[in-house]
């Protein structure tokens, strides 16, 4: 069987542990390392010269449907392996001590991150979907148990929400089954693909919209975004980190897995469309976050306006602009991660993460300090971080369908986008001016300490990821390049 | 060692201090001020040896970001003679404020951080000097706005220092927006982001004036953010919240020359785009370069008055950069103005910490007699920036203005008059601060400060006279022979007298107060005021209307409005959910009743 399944099963097995055993911290952290040597072996022994699906495995469960569970990892599986262990070790790192059940928290956190690793790697259309489902449940709880303000609310709307787009997008999937040649007929992703690319299967612009509906709501495409800066706010801080991070990038992924081979007139065809949406989460959500007055609402409404960048890596539909999508996945995954963490610090320490209320916290947590600077400078793009070469790829992409001598739809989009460049620089700054720098807010008293040891590897880990990759994309694009090779000239 | 390996440690060795200096020294002011210095130096020995050696050494690209046959953005670094010149200036001015430092920040508790943001500065100058294409210069570009945001900062508990930074980051990325923007234009038309690469292939832009043009004002817009040309000018007197050795490195010397370094670097470019281009790179140059010495005339803190004065001949510079026939004349003049600002800003730096933070120029005076030395080498860069006869300001300034009278007969003028207004607010200075008694208790207890304050000084002030001399200048600069018209000399020296004379008749007998009041000056035209405006009521109010709509509309009506439909929905179908066996069979009757009729009747 495929390396790959022992990747779902160590969280699964973990999550079981957690729920009967007595340390369920220690074994989650050790679980969640173990996935992550474990990835990274699997990153090194993923031979980049053959490229392709590697560590195929797999059995064929209905014959009839084509449903089989089979596993695979092609460059991008692999890079959004390294992103979900990544993240989950640092959700896991950072959860703070809970009093209620919790041996049930740390097994949700694996049971997303089980959900996320198995939708990104399964290559059977029915298990990538449902591995999806399946991590929908434990954010529910999360929220629903462990949330703040008023978390039951939330958990069901989110819930709902979330469920609502997943069906949308059902019947999108439903939809590309059914446009297979009857002869062909399979659930099988990979020869999806390749129908795709042939031009074989071509089920139109109806499934192309349901697509985009169903995988836009979860990833938080205007105007279908409105549930997650709540979400992210009422949440734990781990289950934002994983949620924000992972879970969301899904959409993203299957927006890169199935509309880009199966669609791409179809994304040409709506691609004013899409231009307008995504505008729409970099500049009117950009406004909305500048007005936000907490620092974990602004983080959500941020992480919406980031998704922003990403359709416009897909609307640009070259090689270019779909290796910026993807690293953006990876850079943004990484960095909202690691802010979600330090506002979940900053949070229990000072009890409130309203701006107003702080202020001059740097003074007496200079390392809490120090952290939040690079993460908030890696969220807004500084060269450096990760963030800075998906930004430029994408841009770069996207110009590359304008004209020489003119400025068409795509090049006034990207000139707008670049204006969210700035309008991020405002908020995040100002963010980071009003709670670090100047006098002290009532809420920011001293002898608090400064950030905690858990907290502040686990955000230095992310980061270092982020600027590692950021001195070096090539460590990433190397993986990611060869996938969309079917786009080459 | 090879030497084309050198650039690299030129270039990495800061870096490496300051990762040193942030992860293994973060307690340790005077190691952190070691490290740095050092790397300093080492960087300053290398490039002496790179420029003496005098030949271009081509140096190995690192390839950084890649799509295989689409896309590529190496890190390639250019050692051509402007580069090598710029990176002398660099590194030694940076030395010299490196060491000047360890002296200003004596005592205060953030020392390592000061010097690994100083470091991570340095090497991301060094980034822009060495930049082969427009990606990477956009890169360090970024990078130097990330340490002068920490930099202005320093003293973060203060209020205004933490806007000013803050400031200071928004308004370069509002000009980094149109330089992002121009370079995708570029890229697009010419297939290339390195700077040779769109020199090469500038014919295929050339066929579409409209949009070269565009591009290259685009560009423009990174120039207007890093060196403060109007109308974003207004972060540099803020930035002067900065601990003043950073004021006298990034704010006045290296950093904001950048912008005028980049245009130097494009002067191909530039030469082949539209007329028009260059005609607003010259009114910008100029207007800026009036209005900020109008703005210096009134301004009451003696840093400020420098700031001013550095975004006016920045205008300069800009000026140059549209009027001369090669990128040559803007960089010479940013060569001396590097020294002789530095030393103004290093003098003004010792006389505040003489002063224990005082920056008011009204609570100085009589200095001349506590501070002989400082005095002095003040007198040296006034009279540098000036443009006196004999030091270095003056040749480098003439030549700019020679140039604009050779151009255009208005810019002549305006460039005159704010030579005019320079020669106006630097002797005002000279006499408010040194002339006079001492009208503070601080002012009458001053003292000369120490060697490693003013070894500096003294080492700015030989350049900051001798730089502009010919026989030094042409080691440096391949300046195009110029016929200087005698109006020009004539006009700049009667300039530099009248605003010298004026200065002395209204502050010579060191008064108390200013005797001259002109609030639209004093108030810096109202443009920040504007600014103000803008941000508070537009941008504010966009983003209270967005959040409105999107809690209310998006959230509330759409979201909201579909779930209570889906429960109306659901609570409607429940009240047929009697339960009661009758009531089914009566349902059922109806349903077959309605369902015959529709066939009966249809």
């Amino acid at each position: 069987m495929s390396p790959l399944l022992s990747l779902i099963l160590i969280p699964l097995v973990t999550a079981a542990f957690c729920m009967a055993g007595s340390a369920p911290r220690r074994i989650s952290l050790f679980g969640a390392g173990a996935n992550l040597l474990l990835t990274l072996y699997l990153l090194a022994s993923y031979n980049l010269e053959i490229g392709g699906y590697q560590f195929v495995g797999g059995r064929l469960l209905a014959p009839f449907y084509g449903l089989a569970f089979s596993l695979g990892a092609d460059g991008l599986s692999m890079v959004m392996l390294l992103l979900t262990t990544l993240v989950t070790l640092a959700a896991v790192w950072v959860t703070p001590p809970i009093n209620r059940y919790a041996g049930m928290f740390y097994a949700c956190l694996l049971l997303i991150s089980a959900g996320a690793i198995g939708a990104f790697v399964s290559t059977d259309l029915f298990f990538f979907y449902a591995f999806h489902e399946l991590a929908l449940v434990p954010t529910f709880l999360l929220i629903g148990i462990w949330g703040s303000g008023e978390r039951q609310r939330i958990a069901w709307k989110v819930t709902i929400y979330l469920a609502t787009g997943s069906f949308v997008l059902l019947l999108g999937l439903i939809g590309i089954w059914l446009a297979v040649p009857a002869g062909l007929r399979t659930l099988d992703m990979r020869i999806l693909q390749q129908l795709g690319v042939a031009g074989i299967l071509s089920p139109g612009p109806a499934v192309y919209l349901l697509l985009l509906a169903g995988f836009g709501s979860l990833i938080a495409l205007f105007p279908l975004h409105s549930w997650a800066p709540e979400a992210y706010a009422s949440a734990p801080a781990p289950a934002a980190m994983l949620h924000a991070g992972v879970l969301k990038k899904f959409g993203l992924y299957g927006l890169l897995r199935l509309a880009v081979p199966i669609f791409p007139e179809e994304i040409q065809q709506f691609a004013g469309l899409l231009l307008i949406l995504l505008l729409g989460n970099i500049i009117y959500v950009g406004f909305v976050t500048i007005a936000q007055k907490r620092l974990d609402l602004m983080l959500g409404y941020s992480s919406v306006m980031h998704m922003g960048y990403a359709f416009l890596g897909l609307v640009a539909l070259n090689q270019i602009g779909l290796a910026g999508m993807s690293l953006m996945i990876v850079a943004h995954g990484l960095t909202i991660a690691a802010l979600f963490a330090l506002c979940g610090e900053i949070g229990s320490r000072w009890g409130t993460l309203e701006f107003a209320k702080l202020g001059g916290l740097a003074a007496g947590a200079p390392k809490l300090g120090l952290l939040f600077g690079f993460a908030a400078m890696a969220s807004i793009g500084l060269p450096g971080f990760l963030s800075f070469p998906s930004e430029v790829l994408i841009f770069f992409g996207a110009f590359a369908q304008g004209v020489t001598g003119g400025f068409n739809i795509y090049q006034t989009s990207v000139a707008f986008a670049l204006w969210g460049v700035v309008i991020s620089a405002i908020y995040m700054l100002r963010a980071y001016r009003r709670i670090f720098w100047g006098g002290r807010g009532v809420a920011a008293v001293d002898g608090v300490g400064d950030v905690s040891c858990a907290v502040r590897w686990a955000v230095i880990l992310l980061l270092a990821a982020l600027l590692v990759t950021g001195f070096r994309p090539a460590l990433l694009l190397d993986y990611i390049n060869p996938v969309f090779d079917y786009f080459a000239p | 060692m090879e030497p084309h390996f050198h650039p690299w440690i030129i270039l990495f060795a800061p870096l490496v201090a300051s990762a040193v200096i942030l992860f293994l020294l973060p307690r340790r002011g005077v190691a952190a001020g070691i490290v740095a210095i050092g790397a300093a130096a080492l960087a300053c020995g290398l490039s002496w040896r790179l420029f003496l050696a005098g030949v271009t050494p081509v140096v190995a690209p690192l390839p950084w970001l890649d799509v295989p046959g689409l896309f590529s953005v190496p890190i390639t670094l250019i050692l051509d003679r402007l580069a090598r010149v710029m990176l002398v200036l660099v590194t030694t001015i940076s030395t010299v404020v490196f060491v000047y430092s360890g002296g200003y920040m004596r005592g205060d508790e953030g020392v390592p951080r000061y010097y690994a943001a100083l470091s991570l500065f340095l090497f991301s100058m060094l980034g822009i000097v060495m930049a082969g294409n427009f990606v990477m210069m956009y890169i360090f570009w970024e990078l130097v706005g990330v340490s002068s945001y920490i930099l202005i900062g320093h003293y973060f508990r203060k209020d205004a220092a933490a806007d000013a930074g803050k400031q200071a980051f928004l308004v370069n990325r509002v000009g980094d927006f149109g330089f992002m923007l121009g370079i995708l234009m570029f890229w697009l038309a010419t297939g290339s982001v390195a700077f040779s690469g769109i020199e090469q292939n500038i014919s295929a832009v050339t066929l579409h004036p409209g949009y070269l043009t565009a591009a290259a004002l685009l560009v423009f817009c990174g120039t207007l953010g890093k060196s403060a040309q109007m109308p974003l000018h207004v972060w540099l007197p803020n930035s002067m919240e900065g601990p003043t050795p950073v004021s006298s490195l990034l704010h006045a010397a290296t950093m904001v020359a950048a912008g005028v370094y980049m245009l130097a670097r494009i002067f191909p470019v530039l030469l082949a785009a539209p007329e028009a281009v260059r005609d607003v790179i010259m009114w910008i140059g100029a207007a800026t370069c009036f209005a900020a010495g109008l703005m210096a005339t009134q301004q009451d803190d003696i840093k400020r008055i420098l700031a001013y004065s550095t975004i006016s001949q920045l205008g300069y510079m800009v000026v140059a950069i549209a009027v001369a026939p090669a990128g040559d004349v803007a960089v010479f003049h940013l060569f001396t103005h590097a020294f002789f600002k530095c030393l103004l800003f290093l003098c003004a730096g010792s006389v505040i910490i003489a002063l224990h933070h005082e920056q008011d120029i009204w609570k100085m005076g009589g200095l001349i007699t506590r501070m002989p030395l400082t005095a002095l080498c003040l007198v040296a860069g006034t009279l540098a920036l000036v443009g006196m006869p004999g030091f270095s300001g003056y040749y480098s300034k003439d030549l700019i203005v020679a140039y604009a009278h050779g151009d255009n007969t208005a810019v002549f003028w305006i460039t005159v008059g704010a030579a005019l207004l320079t020669s106006f607010y630097m002797f005002r200075l000279f006499f408010v601060v040194f002339l006079g008694s001492p009208r503070s208790e601080a002012a009458g207890h001053a003292r000369q400060s120490p060697a490693i304050m003013t070894l500096p000084l003294l080492l700015l002030a030989v350049p900051s006279i001798a730089a502009g001399y010919p026989f030094v200048a042409r080691h440096f600069f391949d300046i195009p022979h110029h016929e200087t018209p005698h109006i020009v000399h004539y006009a700049l020296l009667g300039a530099l007298v009248c605003g010298f004379l004026l200065a002395s008749a209204l502050y010579l007998r060191g008064p108390g107060r200013d005797p001259l009041r002109i609030p639209l000056f004093a108030n810096r035209l109202y443009i920040d005021d504007f600014y103000a405006w803008l941000v508070t009521r537009v941008q504010g109010g966009l983003a209270i209307v967005s959040s409105w709509f999107d809690r209310w509309i998006i959230d509330g009506l759409v979201v909201t409005g579909a779930a209570r439909t889906v429960w109306l929905a659901g609570y409607v179908l429940r009240l047929l959910q009697l339960g009661n066996l009758q009531a089914y069979a009566f349902f059922f009757g109806a349903g077959v009743l309605a369902v015959l009729c529709f066939l009966v009747f249809r």
